[in-house]
């Protein structure tokens, strides 16, 4: 972590699919600029050796058997959907 | 002058109904005619839907009329914040992304509140995707503290907390994943209770911070969250960082748990920025412990300062992941000009996402990609070790940890613009997140200005009982609550 | 311009000469659909052929407030395909999240498994085709470097003017096998999917029905002069949706990267994607456009941990490897090749066999492994009956054996016998009762037919008194017609030897 990190936020807006104004770009890289500064103080904790917490506590094997319930009906999944045709979740053609 | 029957303790209305003083007709009725009367000027709630209310209050008297055994929470009106699935009711989110959206299911919460007989009342505002500090970043409208309203309620909770402050509802539930309940109850002057990370299921919680957000209630007394967690917590075979443990009677434990405690203080939350007057309170605070028998220790937890960083890095990474299935393909808002798929993931978010949530899914995005995840998400990772580990060696010492909840009362709104000192208002709280503890946050007086203090006290993983029972020790030899908003 | 354009239209021709030149090294990624009846992360069930959408639940739709729960069973079977494929199992996994956007993935991230996969290392025995098809081919172990489990997507559909998407499968469990650059050429694909398959559907996990998408395969191809030690670059070929479209994807692609470099081209690290009915492959994209998948470890999901009891629990539900059964059917019970090859692929149908031969006994084993190939197949076939539903049954079978062995009826006989007892289920010995077809002629009868034939054939008698053994097989003839097909071959044999020694 340098002093003034390098933020590409072109690059992270573009893989976060948010399309910024200008004038956002500007004012963003600024504030998370601060906000990064700031974070570079974790760079004076000394963490060899320490273990990474991904969870609040640590329990294993949490599962379901597997038994098949009823989900949502066809009219419920499509209950909020923007566009819809044939059952289905209609998008603007996809080219791969 | 006896207090107004929606500001009264959810205890106290239960045994008027029970004793048949009260219906709980009656009762939503009023609630309904004061959130008439209050709510263009408070502004805590995004929806409600008074005839429904109305329908289960009536269904939960005639299950009393018929004799059924009823618990303290049956025909009680108390409203969720609106990250909280109810089926055929909409989840906004406080977010225009998600401003047509009507919830096909009930989050397990809800489910539990409707089987103890609740009547699901209002939807309470919230900064969008619960992130933020002011409910100012909510897409729909500014919700007002009662105590002040120039003022904030705080957030992410504050629609929660500022209707129950306003005598909108008789309980609210709120989220929290750095404060976002403690610090709206520390501003508005009501109890705000965040149970331990995996005691109440997130099933039906609109993500934000998957591995610290936390459903809990807003009261007006500690007897009072003792009734709603009993209601909610509970393991869930649906959430699977929910923790199998038993879930006592916390009503009970008030009673039978009379101490003395060891109370902690952590030298490192009476520093630099904390507000005289609310030290002051808490000052006062401890040394009513003192009285009451209490050994008071003073406690280090030295990564203290780590908190606020590590928070914000790991929050924002899990937010920027959570936050994708928001896209403008299934459920969300879609931008009408979308042309091609991409359109639609690039415009439909940059139309339903406001300023805050892009910038931290930016900020999260970043901290999570190539070349930047060891040196940001990971070293966080590693010093929320550290912080939980602080805590844990405070814990060999003492049974809670005794602090401010916010460095200062309630600021005026549209004050704090720049995102850095917004995110220092959870300084006190973050830590308690990123350790997983149960934290409380109870009202521990007034500014000369007459701005609500909150005293926040933190807990051993799982133990809300002792929690509980030495926030109602305080609690119930005090009646800040009382006092109530003029409005 | 035109010199070289006419250089490379002559080395590509002579490329076929110079074959020998460039070698392949081709990975595989597998990805297989285990049958489960929910689906990984949620208990809505899960399965092909649907209405559109009716498998779906806040989960499945990645819903604001939804969470993942495990599926033990999916856990279940990937261990078991650990095992089956000679992997060291993690003691400790845990998920991650891949995040990208697509409209088929509903949360915009896919939870798999990164730097802890479930299943390390392993390996996949493959056959290649043998000199003869009665001759068994080179047999060879190709590496593994992991097995991870995840969730599969949805499926688009496209349109004139816009896509649909069904999210029926999203959430379905998949295991993603990944092979080490070690598989040589397109026949060694064909049979690592091959022993794949036959594996997963031996285990109960998958029936890898590629047509259903329950396995599906990409490849990364490269090739590099012989003796180089450096790999060149590889492109990865998408689409490969029957298990020859690998082969000839493959092959397609070796021959493709060949012509461009004996051109004096160069390969370029691409993603394409092959045309199965027109044998022709496209680029999809390059690597410019690689993505960034963030991947971090999912909060929503605890770690999985894997103690020796429950390795040894499902260890103990493994069936045999296929090529383990094979060497053993053809060192115990002394079969050939080709009958090995026929009964082993099927499990049912090897079970079958060996429950068989454990009432017949083993001497009968090539008999039973005869019938079963031919008849038994072939009247399955015709009737279009699977194995489960056939009436006829290892008992029915063993009787009718140890019926041709005791003499009781001829071997003509016992087709008969056979697909009575296939078509009804009567017991053979009831076939042969009812229809009176046990060979009861008493000798003298016997004889008679013999002194009779001998008389009606002087042409062969004297053939046979002159040198020529096989002449008496026309006077058999006659001896079984009188017989109605019932005499015992072998006595026939014997009576008439006896009558023209006299
Ligand atoms: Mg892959
Ligand atoms: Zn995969």
């Amino acid at each position: 972590m340098s002093n003034t990190p390098d933020l590409n936020i072109d690059r992270v807006a573009e893989l976060a699919r948010i399309a910024l104004t200008p004038e956002e770009k500007t004012a963003y890289a600024a504030q998370l600029g601060e906000v990064l500064k700031h974070v570079e103080q974790l760079k004076q904790v000394n963490v060899d050796g320490v273990e990474p917490t991904a969870h609040a506590f640590s329990v294993e094997n949490v599962w379901a058997d597997d038994v098949a319930q009823t989900g949502l009906s066809a009219e419920d999944a499509l209950r909020n959907a923007p566009a819809q045709r044939q059952g289905m979740i209609a998008v603007p053609k996809v080219v791969d | 002058m006896s207090t107004p029957l929606t500001f009264q303790t959810l205890s106290g209305i239960a045994d008027q109904l029970a004793s048949g003083a009260l219906t709980s007709v009656q009762l939503t009725q009023a609630v309904i005619d004061q959130t008439a009367a209050v709510e263009s000027r408070v502004n805590a709630l995004l929806s409600h839907d008074a005839a429904d209310a109305l329908a289960h209050a009536q269904a939960s008297d005639e299950r009393r009329a018929a004799g059924k055994p009823l618990g303290p929470l049956d025909g009680i009106p108390i409203a969720l914040k609106d990250v909280i699935a109810v089926r055929d009711q909409p989840l906004t989110a406080g977010s225009k992304m998600l401003e047509k959206f009507v919830s096909p299911y009930d989050a397990t919460v809800t489910i539990k509140l409707k089987e103890a007989g609740v009547v699901l009342w209002g939807r309470a505002n919230c900064d969008e995707f619960a992130m933020g500090s002011s409910t100012e970043n909510s897409a729909f409208k500014t919700t007002a503290n009662p105590y002040d309203l120039a003022r904030v309620p705080g957030g992410s909770s504050g629609g929660s907390a500022a209707a129950l402050a306003a005598g909108e509802a008789i309980a609210t539930l709120g989220s929290d994943t750095g404060g976002s309940i403690r610090q709206p109850a520390a501003f508005c002057n009501v109890v705000g209770l965040k149970p331990t990370y995996g005691l109440i299921s997130r099933y039906g919680l609109a993500a934000y911070a998957s591995s610290l957000d936390q459903i809990g209630p807003f009261t007006r007394t500690v007897e009072d969250a003792a009734i709603v967690l009993g209601a909610i917590a509970g393991h869930d075979h649906r959430d699977s960082t929910s923790f199998k443990t038993p879930i006592p009677d916390y009503r009970a434990a008030l009673q039978e748990k009379k101490g003395p405690w060891k109370l902690g203080i952590p030298k490192e939350y009476f520093g630099e920025g904390l507000d005289p007057e609310v030290g002051a309170a808490i000052e006062k605070a401890i040394e009513f412990y003192r009285q009451a028998g209490c050994e008071i220790k003073e406690v280090s937890l030295p990564h203290t300062e780590y908190c606020l960083s590590t928070y914000y890095i790991i929050a924002t990474a899990e937010a920027s992941s959570n936050l994708a299935r928001y896209d403008g393909v299934r459920y969300t808002h879609r931008s009408p000009d979308a042309k091609n798929i991409e359109d639609v993931y690039f415009k439909s978010r940059s139309e339903g996402f406001g300023d805050e949530v892009k910038r931290r899914i930016i900020l999260g995005t970043y901290v999570l990609s190539s070349g930047y995840y060891d040196a940001y998400y990971l070293r966080a990772q590693k010093v929320r070790t550290l912080i939980r580990q602080d805590f844990l060696k405070a814990y060999e010492e003492v049974d809670a940890i005794l602090t401010p909840t916010t460095p200062t009362p309630a600021f005026k709104i549209g004050e704090t613009t720049d995102p850095l000192s917004m995110y220092l208002q959870d300084i006190y709280t973050v830590g308690v997140n990123l350790a997983g503890l149960p934290g409380i946050s109870v009202p521990a007086g007034f500014t000369d200005e007459g701005l609500p203090i909150g005293m926040q006290l933190i807990g051993q993983p799982y133990q809300e009982s002792d929690l509980l029972a030495i926030a109602h020790t305080y609690d119930s030899a005090h009646d800040w609550s009382g006092r109530l908003p003029e409005l | 311009m035109f010199q070289y354009a006419g250089y490379s239209l002559l080395a590509t021709h002579y490329s076929l000469l110079k074959i020998m030149n460039y070698e392949a090294v081709i990975g595989l990624e597998v990805h297989v659909q285990v049958k489960t009846a929910s689906k990984i992360f949620t208990r809505v069930g899960q399965g092909y052929g649907h209405e559109e959408n009716t498998l779906t639940d806040p989960v499945v739709l990645a819903l604001p407030g939804a969470l993942p729960v495990m599926n033990k069973a999916a856990l279940d079977a990937i261990i078991k395909s650990g095992l089956m494929l000679h992997c060291e199992i993690a003691d400790v996994c845990k998920w991650d999240r891949k995040n990208y956007f697509y409209p088929d993935s509903p949360k915009n991230y896919q939870i798999t498994q990164f730097d802890q996969p479930i299943c390390i290392g392993g390996e996949v025995e493959i056959e290649l085709p043998g000199e003869a098809r009665n001759v068994m081919g080179e047999h060879k172990k190709i590496p593994l470097t992991r097995i991870h489990q995840e969730e599969d997507v949805g499926k688009l559909t496209h349109f004139a003017h816009d896509s649909l998407v069904d999210y029926n499968r999203a959430g379905t469990p998949l295991m993603e096998i990944v092979s080490d650059p070690a598989i040589a050429s397109a026949e060694e694909a064909y049979a690592f999917l091959t022993t794949l398959r036959t594996t997963m559907v031996y285990a109960g996990i998958s029936d890898c029905d590629m047509e259903k998408g329950q396995m599906r395969c990409d490849a990364n191809i490269s090739i590099r002069p012989v003796g180089q030690e450096e790999l060149g670059v590889k492109v990865e070929l998408k689409n490969l949706n029957s298990i020859s479209y690998v082969r000839d994807g493959i092959s397609h692609e070796i021959k493709r990267q060949k012509a461009v470099l004996k051109a004096g081209g160069t390969i370029v690290q691409e993603t394409r994607d092959f045309d199965g009915i027109t044998g022709t492959s496209q680029s999809l994209r390059t690597k410019e456009d690689a993505h960034d998948y963030r991947y971090f470890p999912d909060p929503d999901l605890m770690p999985v941990r894997v103690d020796q009891a429950w390795k040894d629990r499902l260890a103990a539900e493994c069936p045999e490897r296929p090529f383990d059964k094979q060497r053993r059917f053809m060192a115990a019970y002394d079969l050939p090749y080709t009958i090995t090859s026929v009964l082993v692929p099927d499990r049912e149908l090897s079970d079958w066999f060996e429950a068989t031969v454990a009432i017949a006994g083993k001497p009968q084993a090539q008999a039973v492994g005869n019938w079963i190939a031919n008849d038994l197949l072939r009247d399955l076939g015709a009737a279009n009956v699977s194995l489960a539903d056939a009436k006829i049954t290892p008992a029915h079978l063993a009787e009718l054996v140890g019926l041709i062995e005791a003499g009781t009826i001829t071997k003509q006989i016992a087709r008969e016998v056979f697909t009575e007892s296939f078509g009804s289920g009567e017991t053979p010995s009831a076939v042969v009762e009812r229809k009176g077809l046990k060979d009861d002629t008493n000798s003298d009868e016997l004889e008679q037919w013999c002194r009779d034939a001998i008389a009606g054939n002087d042409k062969a008698r004297e053939q046979f008194l002159g040198g020529k053994d096989g002449a008496i097989n026309a006077m058999k003839g006659p001896v079984m017609k009188a017989s109605r097909g019932k005499a015992n071959p072998k006595l026939v044999d014997e009576t008439l030897r006896r009558l023209l020694a006299e």
